[in-house]
């Protein structure tokens, strides 16, 4: 048999034994389901609050370099040595990144 | 006065009222344009904090508006269509000095990007996995498998999912010490996300880029660790399979 | 055949997502809807088909607030073939949008910002308009802005402007009078005065919504139409005169800020409901 076919059956082998391991048993790696994003991001015709709050004053960063940082959960958030962040990589425009030619 | 000054006003404390805009008496307008200066500010914050909860959360309200407010002012949206506001946001914060010690904060707005397109992609019904099943092994390796257009995939060098969850449902989901690929698709009504096995981002990029599925396979059993039958059964358990093109 | 507007002369309220459950078991005194089109312009997803599903249920108003009719800059007409998409598929009883502008540049500034009045403001509006029932094949209604400031360079009052727009395209208007009562505080002028001079053969529909109160640096009462709370009795009290010059007309309470529970909002619906009765 040709190379071609091996491949051919082996592929079929996988998808068939995919598709017993799927119908019947439970699986250990349940999805994170949410509705949360359905109010992200509404149009409306409603004015804001008031007058002198977030549009007539802007927060100068460097001005206010130590009482303007970072204060929220971000604290307890605990990464390993790893990540310096200088190779990332993540991006969802990359889709097609890595696909054989 | 043309409506640019007023816009350009409008997004700049350090201008002037625009002249010519008055109040009854005909004395000029000062803290009745700021009404409109606080309601662009504003409403487009508001949008930006439901766009991304859990970096707001990361990094806490009164940063996160403080942020909100240089953010909107340097990218107002193009497109009246506010569920598709502040795309920019994820590239914005790796850029932006006072969020650079959160290495991993662009990654984890990348994801909540991707949960807001995948809610408002475009709808499709995903196919069971028997018609795959019903062709012969030569038409599997030669078939294109279409994906479901909700479909969108993180790749990081960080545990971003794991961030993700213990900062919205999960606060006790421990961290771990690797980056995650994620996916994130609406295949019905719910976005639903979970964490990819090894190479199963590349096999997923590669059918959903128009490879055949022999193609795929090809190029994915020389990733470490790749499983085929994993992946293929992941990929109906995830209900991302809409059309088989042979 | 152009879509003329034909909503019932009944009540109704801007739909709310977080409403959907309560509007489906029993919608009390809420005889149909008001959406805004910038919602539903999506590739899919949850709330188009929650809004195909209303539909199937209740009269949909369609109310665009990105169009920038008021804008110096051309329509945008990617904008107007999302619109006319959406007005094919959902077939709304009404269409709307604002006499105010808020593009610039390419951009979107979410906001309805104030125009002049004066007769090239009101040339170049007319223009928009008559694109607009065009492009769609609706005759539209345009709604009254609430407005913060005035301008030097107007030249007639909000009426005038207003009729001249109306001559040059046939639309028909949307009354807010809670924006009437915000505009004539706001600019020194009487509501009383404004509502017995509106053109009121050419009402579609009419709104109603909450405010908040404030002062400018002068200390002269400053209104914002902020959509968070009931409505006061000085509007309800000058629906009420409007009614008697209107008769019945389809009315809306919208509610877009701090948004109550379902019942709050049917309350306002229902008192909305009982100024419609009055005069019935």
């Amino acid at each position: 048999m040709s190379n071609k076919i091996l491949k051919s059956l082996a592929i079929a082998g996988s998808i068939a034994a995919a598709l017993t391991t799927i119908s019947g048993t439970a699986h250990a790696q349940a999805a994170e389901k949410c509705y949360g994003v359905s109010l992200a991001g509404q149009n409306d015709c409603k004015a804001g609050a008031g007058t002198t709050c977030a549009g007539t004053s802007t927060v100068d960063f460097q001005g206010n370099a130590f009482s303007m940082v970072p204060a929220g959960t971000c604290a307890t958030v605990e990464l390993p040595d790893m990540a310096d962040g200088s190779h990332r990589m993540g991006s969802m425009e990359e889709l097609t990144r890595d696909i054989p030619a | 006065m043309s409506q640019i000054d007023f816009a350009k006003a409008l997004l700049d404390n350090e201008r002037p009222t625009p002249g010519g805009l008055i109040d009854p008496k005909g004395r000029p307008a000062g803290k009745r344009f700021d009404v409109y200066r606080n309601n662009v500010v504003l409403s487009l914050s508001d949008a930006l904090s439901d766009a991304y909860p859990v970096v707001q959360k990361l990094v806490g309200d009164k940063f996160f508006q403080a942020m909100a407010g240089v953010f909107v002012r340097q990218h107002p949206p193009k497109s009246p269509i506010i569920s598709q506001f502040a795309p920019e946001f994820p590239d914005f914060l790796a850029a932006f000095p006072p969020v650079a010690k959160l290495t991993y904060l662009p990654d984890v707005a990348r994801l909540e990007k991707a949960r807001t397109e995948a809610y408002h992609a475009l709808d499709a019904t995903p196919i069971d996995g028997a018609a795959l099943a019903a062709l012969t092994p030569e038409q599997m390796s030669e078939a294109k498998l279409r994906l479901h257009p909700s479909l969108y995939i993180i790749s990081s060098p960080f545990p971003v999912f794991a961030i993700w969850q213990q900062n919205s449902d999960a606060p006790e989901t421990a961290i771990p010490k690797h980056g995650q690929d994620v996916l994130i698709a609406r295949p019905s009504d719910m976005v639903e996300m979970r964490t990819l096995p090894p190479g199963a981002a590349d096999f997923l990029r590669a059918l959903n880029a128009g490879r055949t599925l022999g193609e795929t396979i090809e190029f994915c059993e020389k990733i470490p660790l790749f499983d085929l039958t994993e992946n293929i059964g992941g990929l109906f358990e995830s209900n991302l399979l809409i059309k088989i093109e042979s | 055949m152009p879509l003329i507007p034909h909503l019932p002369n009944s009540v109704g309220v801007g739909y709310k997502p977080q409403h959907l459950d309560d509007i489906l078991a029993d919608s009390g005194s809420v005889k149909w809807l008001e959406i805004h089109a910038e919602n539903y312009m999506s590739a899919g997803g949850p709330p188009i088909a929650q809004l195909k599903r209303l539909a199937e249920q209740f009269p949909i108003s369609c109310h665009g607030v990105g169009l920038s009719i008021g804008g110096e800059r051309p329509l945008d007409k990617d904008h107007l073939t999302r619109l006319k998409h959406l007005i094919n598929w959902l077939k709304p009883a009404s269409f709307s949008e604002h006499l105010a502008w808020s593009t610039h540049e390419g951009g979107f500034l979410n906001d309805l910002l104030p125009v002049p009045y004066n007769m090239e403001t009101a040339k170049r509006v007319a223009d928009h308009v008559n694109e607009v029932q065009d492009t769609l094949n609706v005759q539209m209604l345009l709604e009254n802005p609430s407005v913060y400031v005035a301008f030097a360079a107007s030249t007639m009052d909000e009426i005038t402007f207003i009729n001249e727009v109306v001559s040059r395209t046939g639309c028909g208007l949307l009354l807010d009078v809670n924006n009437v009562f915000i505009s004539g505080t706001n600019q020194e002028y009487s509501p009383e005065e404004y509502i017995a001079n509106f053109p009121v053969e050419h009402i579609g529909e009419l709104h109603l919504g909450g405010h908040i109160k404030d002062q400018d640096e002068h200390g002269a009462p400053l209104l914002i139409d902020s959509h968070n709370d009931k409505v006061v009795d000085p509007v309800w009290t000058l629906l009420d005169t409007l009614l008697k010059r209107t008769g019945p007309k389809p009315i809306l309470v919208e509610w877009d800020n701090d948004i109550p529970d379902w019942s709050i909002l049917e309350s306002e619906a229902a008192r909305a409901t009982t100024a419609l009765e009055a005069i019935s």
